[in-house]
């Protein structure tokens, strides 16, 4: 499944899937990476699944590039090896406060901010991998009439919890950071958990997320 | 604690971006954690050597200008890595200390880390061990995400560094050392070589780029010629690793450093070889960096190499 392994850098190996975004691509790249991980390599220092890549850190006094390639070349994928996935509620306000781009979004896609909403929690969403930021999750996919580009400048500063959209993909900021999603609202949810060092992730790849909203004042009562 | 049983530093001045580091933390990209951990892993490595300490043991990581600090307890030895400029202030009077050499601190005593020379970090650390929470197995301080101690900030003013451990059998060690420079930026050609122009394929291994000021440590922007891109200003999001070279869509370089964001967007045109980074990271934002195409093969020659110059200078601690 695996179609190409090229170097990235001296220490890592560049798994390629594909150039195309889709679930089944995805699911192979998790399949890898949860068969990876469980196999417990020594002197392997991270995984990290993409859409379409999976990228292979080493620790270049254990492994060389030929000799890792070999060992992951062989690894056998389970057909039925079927992913783990979770259901999770995410509740988000869309306050006008929270909703900081929904005129944007209304003047490029050409639809009322009620018919927008309707559409983005009308329908579930599937994580394709976690990362950028600690914890963040990259979801997808937005119906045809609801994808836009990202904002020509990026905010400096886009607040914790807020939910953005951009081409066929949502995602939810775990910190404040900069970026240049649209944002539609806010979650008072923690998505990522410092303090849990087991599973910190509220959401991992693979997993289904259902957006549902709440108004103002559920959000301060779970904000509290 | 009783009081009088402490032993601690006190900040009276925290310097710049001073942080709590050790080796870092494995295995979390996948979660968007980097991995942190000292810059200057070779720097890193010497000190501890020097102090005697468990290899993984936790330094004070400091950029440009380093902490003031008062030492309150009993007898203990510091040392400092790095090309650092630094006081020493006791009853005694005031003198300047030297990187890789070893000093005695008694109650009361100050050491006041000036600045780093030509240079971007510099690492202070004791013969014992600092009182540090550990987060995912490593007690380094990722500002950006708020992990690690001091609720994961840089120090500041006032705070107080509790020592849990000291070595007593100690014995003040030294090494003669003036640090490595490297005139060339050594890197392997990246997985999107074929995004940019030929011509931008050129001048990105014969003209040189100024590092700029945005640096830190999450990346390093460079300023230089403009490298062109033919295919796509940007790629799906993927897996980045430190050392990448990504070209942004305004056409400047920017190289991931140790707390960058686990995926990126941009084509990668080059990476930063292993053996480089330690040296690399160590440049100053004004000035010049030239890149050098090499294989991957010699790539990692080069790093066993580095990896046994590194070994060789730890054997001449004395």
């Amino acid at each position: 499944m695996i179609k190409n392994i090229l170097n990235l850098g001296d220490a890592a190996l560049y798994c390629d899937f594909g150039s195309d975004v889709n679930q089944e691509i995805n699911s192979n790249v998790i399949k890898y990476f949860y068969q990876i991980k469980k196999l417990n390599l020594k002197g392997i220092t991270n995984l990290t699944p993409s859409y379409n890549k999976l990228i292979i850190s080493y620790d270049l006094n254990i492994h060389s590039f030929l000799s890792l390639k070999k060992k992951i070349e062989n690894i056998e994928i389970k057909e039925n090896n079927k992913l783990e996935k979770n259901l999770i509620k995410i509740p988000v306000c869309c306050d006008n406060n929270f909703a900081l781009d929904i005129k944007r979004v209304e003047n490029k896609l050409k639809l009322k901010s009620e018919i927008i909403l309707e559409k983005f929690f009308s329908k579930n969403y599937f994580c394709y991998m976690t990362g950028f930021v600690a914890g963040m999750p990259f979801l997808g996919d937005l119906n045809q009439e609801m994808r836009l580009k990202r904002l020509e400048t990026p905010r400096v500063k886009v607040p914790k919890g807020s939910v953005g959209i951009t081409e066929q993909f949502c995602n939810i900021y775990t910190f404040e950071t900069p970026g240049g999603w649209n944002i539609l609202g806010n979650t008072p949810q923690n998505i990522f958990d410092t303090s849990n060092q087991s599973n910190p992730n509220l959401v991992n790849p693979g997993d289904t997320i259902k957006f549902y909203r709440i108004t103002l004042d559920q959000y301060n009562e779970i904000k509290r | 604690m009783k009081s009088k049983d402490r032993n601690y530093f006190k900040i009276l001045r925290a310097g710049i971006n001073t942080t709590y580091q050790d080796l870092g933390r494995n295995n979390l990209y996948h979660i968007g954690i980097p991995f942190s951990g000292a810059m200057d892993k070779r720097n890193f490595q010497l000190l501890n050597s020097l102090l005697q300490n468990d290899y993984n043991s936790p330094v004070i990581e400091f950029a440009y200008q380093g902490p003031h600090l008062r030492y309150f307890g009993k007898d203990i030895f510091f040392c400092i890595s790095g090309n650092v400029s630094f006081k020493i202030i006791t009853k005694e009077g005031v003198i300047d200390g030297n990187s890789y050499q070893c000093y005695l601190l008694k109650n009361g005593d100050e050491v006041d880390i000036r600045s780093t020379n030509k240079s971007v970090y510099g690492y202070f650390s004791i013969n014992g061990t600092f009182g540090v929470d550990y987060y995912w197995g490593s007690c380094s301080i990722n500002t950006q995400a708020q992990i690690g101690p001091n609720n994961g900030n840089k120090f500041s003013k006032d705070l107080e560094i509790e020592i849990i451990d000291i070595n007593n059998s100690f014995n003040k060690r030294k090494l003669d050392y003036l640090g490595s420079t490297i005139e060339n930026i050594r890197v392997i050609k990246g997985t999107n070589y074929d995004y940019f122009s030929e011509s931008s394929q050129n001048k990105f291994f014969k003209e040189s780029f100024k590092i700029t000021k945005l640096s830190d440590r999450m990346g390093m922007r460079l300023e230089g010629p403009k490298i062109e891109n033919i295919v796509d200003p940007n790629i799906k999001s993927e897996g980045l690793v430190k050392g990448v070279i990504q070209i942004t869509s305004a056409g400047d370089p920017i190289i991931m450093l140790s707390d960058h964001g686990t995926i990126g967007g941009y084509p990668k045109i080059a990476t930063v070889i292993s053996a480089d980074y330690d040296r690399l990271v160590q440049l100053t934002p004004g000035s010049n960096i030239k890149f050098k195409d090499v294989s991957l093969e010699d790539a990692e020659t080069l790093y066993k190499l580095y990896q046994m110059e590194s070994n060789n200078l730890i054997s001449q601690i004395k």
